[in-house]
């Protein structure tokens, strides 16, 4: 890979765990347990659309294939996506989203922290930009970990559930690999593998807040860096891709 | 009535006559208060409800551009639904009162979200056409004589106005672009022109609201003129689509200066206010579940509040 194709394969990994995380806040609309998180649900879903075309859009021009944001969104097929295991998993019930969302929202404020030190200009200036954004995500949804953690007996559960069920995808999000390797030397991108302690810290706190255990680290599933995805994408595109798919030629 | 109950009922009406706002701590008739617990919780449950037709498209938007301005539009919405629910508290009701009356059929919402939204030029007719037909009768209720209510509208009708702008900008695209997408902006007018209309509700003459509730100032303007009042704005933005509206009798009156128009399908329309439309069913239901399987979610951030008051109490003794 060249520098260019490097710089690509980086903005398409920071960029898709946006519009697909995005995305699967957009199916919460109309369902959310109380009004006020209608609106959280949205703003936070719309926040990463947002940064998703930012990021896509400068993704496309790195490419200099002519690829844009759209046609990066909706014309790639499962194995092409670059987003994280954990994005893609469905829903569930609220506690389930809620620890998702947590669990990104502390990983992504830390690396967006550090990309806003990016000798790339314009990274550098999209991290600014959506750390501010971030900083509110990662206060909604871990204060929604801890009411549900601490709440009543039954929500104690549900969340508990929701942190076991997701802990094993958590591993690859710290991975290092010859992109990132490549981006670090480069000045462009962070080292993730160092960002884990701190991010260690933030969960640890809102777990003891939320009075949830900890899970043992007993398993891990990788492979979205090589586009190696769970089921659950392919569903999530074909209902994101349609349009596009079926009106090439459209433009809407 | 009793005298004094008559003597408040002749003061509250000479300030409305005089244009004074009345506000949630003065005197109010009984059956005023209900009128406008009855509207402006139908207007709450509307924005709500709302959301879910558009919702349908939400997650097949076809671009990142369109997909963020629903979700901005959408969050609008739920926002209008919060600002209204909280001005009719202001007339002793609970928000948790007016959901039990939506969820059990008792309160009705805006007819218009029980037509399913099959295409996605829909997503652009609910923007210019039913945004539309709302903007018509929120202007209107920006002079409402309930002070709570009337300053809700000005801010309403703010973002109201730029939703209406999206939905053409999505129709225009539409109608300028490939032949299906031609053929999905005119079947979208085709099924929402005539449910537009009917959001304006009954004839004058048919209205069991209107007369006693243009005394009161809560509504300022009929049924029929706002109704005139948007065929007459909206025929022309469709001219200038291309798009043929679905109405033989449409025809440009000369002498009014407006537009003569063919009839309302009444049965239609009671048929759907009546709970028999396409979607009423699971549109209610959708929010049943909602409602219900978040009362464990609701359930806990309660006993959660409640324990950190009690942390906070215990650290203060």
């Amino acid at each position: 890979m060249n520098d260019n194709e490097i710089l690509f394969e980086y903005l398409l990994r920071l960029g898709d765990n946006c519009a697909i995380l995005g995305q699967r806040l957009a199916e919460w609309c109309g369902k959310a347990p109380v009004l006020e998180e209608e609106l959280a649900l949205m703003n936070v879903g719309l926040d990463l659309v947002g940064q998703a075309r930012l990021l896509l859009d400068y993704a496309g021009k790195v490419e200099g294939a002519g690829r844009d944001e759209d046609q990066l969104a909706f014309f790639r097929d499962t194995q092409e996506w670059r987003n994280f295991l954990l994005i893609e998993q469905p829903n569930g019930d609220f506690a389930k989203t809620m620890a998702r969302q947590m669990i990104f929202d502390c990983f992504q404020y830390l690396q967006f922290e550090a990309l806003t030190a990016s000798k790339d200009k314009t990274l550098s200036e999209i991290a600014a930009k959506s750390l501010k954004e971030i900083t509110y995500h990662r206060r909604h949804s871990s204060n929604w970990v801890i009411r549900l953690g601490d709440g009543t007996d039954e929500s104690h559960a549900k969340m508990q559930a929701a942190i076991d069920e997701l802990w094993g995808f958590i591993p690859e999000m710290f991975d290092m690999d010859a992109v990132e390797d490549a981006m670090v030397a480069a000045g462009i991108g962070t080292d993730v593998s160092v960002l884990r302690a701190r991010w260690d810290d933030m969960i640890n706190s809102i777990l003891t807040e939320a009075t949830l255990q900890r899970p043992e680290d007993t398993w891990s599933v990788r492979g979205s860096r090589e586009g190696k995805h769970s089921e659950h994408l392919g569903f999530l595109l074909a209902e994101m891709q349609f349009l596009p798919r079926a009106y090439p030629d459209a433009k809407w | 009535m009793d005298e004094v109950d008559m003597e408040l009922e002749k003061a509250f009406q000479s300030k409305i006559d005089a244009e004074l706002k009345i506000e949630p701590k003065d005197w109010m008739p009984d059956a005023y208060r209900k009128t406008l617990v009855r509207q402006m919780s139908q207007h709450a449950h509307s924005e709500v409800v709302g959301m879910l037709p558009e919702g349908n498209w939400l997650t097949r938007a076809p671009s990142l551009k369109r997909k963020a301005i629903l979700m901005a539009k959408i969050q609008d919405e739920g926002g209008h639904g919060l600002y209204l629910y909280s001005a009719a508290e202001t007339l002793g009701v609970s928000r948790d009162e007016m959901y039990e009356q939506l969820h059990s059929g008792k309160a009705k919402y805006s007819s218009i979200f029980n037509y399913p939204t099959l295409n996605w030029a829909d997503i652009g007719a609910i923007g210019w056409l039913v945004d539309g037909a709302a903007i018509t009768n929120q202007i209107a209720l920006c002079r409402c004589s309930y002070g709570p209510y009337a300053r809700a509208m000005v801010k309403v009708c703010k973002e109201e106005s730029f939703h209406q702008r999206q939905g053409y900008e999505i129709m225009m695209n539409m109608s300028n672009g490939t032949k299906e997408q031609k053929e999905m902006a005119q079947d979208a007018i085709n099924r929402w022109w005539w449910p537009a209309l009917m959001m304006f509700g009954p004839h004058d003459k048919n209205s069991d609201h209107t007369s006693q509730s243009m005394t009161w100032k809560i509504k300022r303007t009929s049924n029929d003129e706002l109704r005139q009042r948007f065929v007459d704005a909206t025929v022309p933005q469709a001219d200038y689509l291309g798009l043929t509206v679905p109405d033989d009798k449409l025809a440009w009156n000369e002498e009014t200066q407006s537009y003569d128009w063919g009839e309302i399908d009444w049965d239609e329309f009671r048929n759907v206010v009546a709970g028999n439309g396409l979607c009423n069913r699971e549109r209610l239901q959708t929010r049943r579940d909602a409602h219900d399987g978040g009362k464990w979610v609701r359930d806990a951030a309660l006993a959660y509040a409640e324990k950190q008051k009690k942390r906070m109490a215990d650290k203060a003794a």
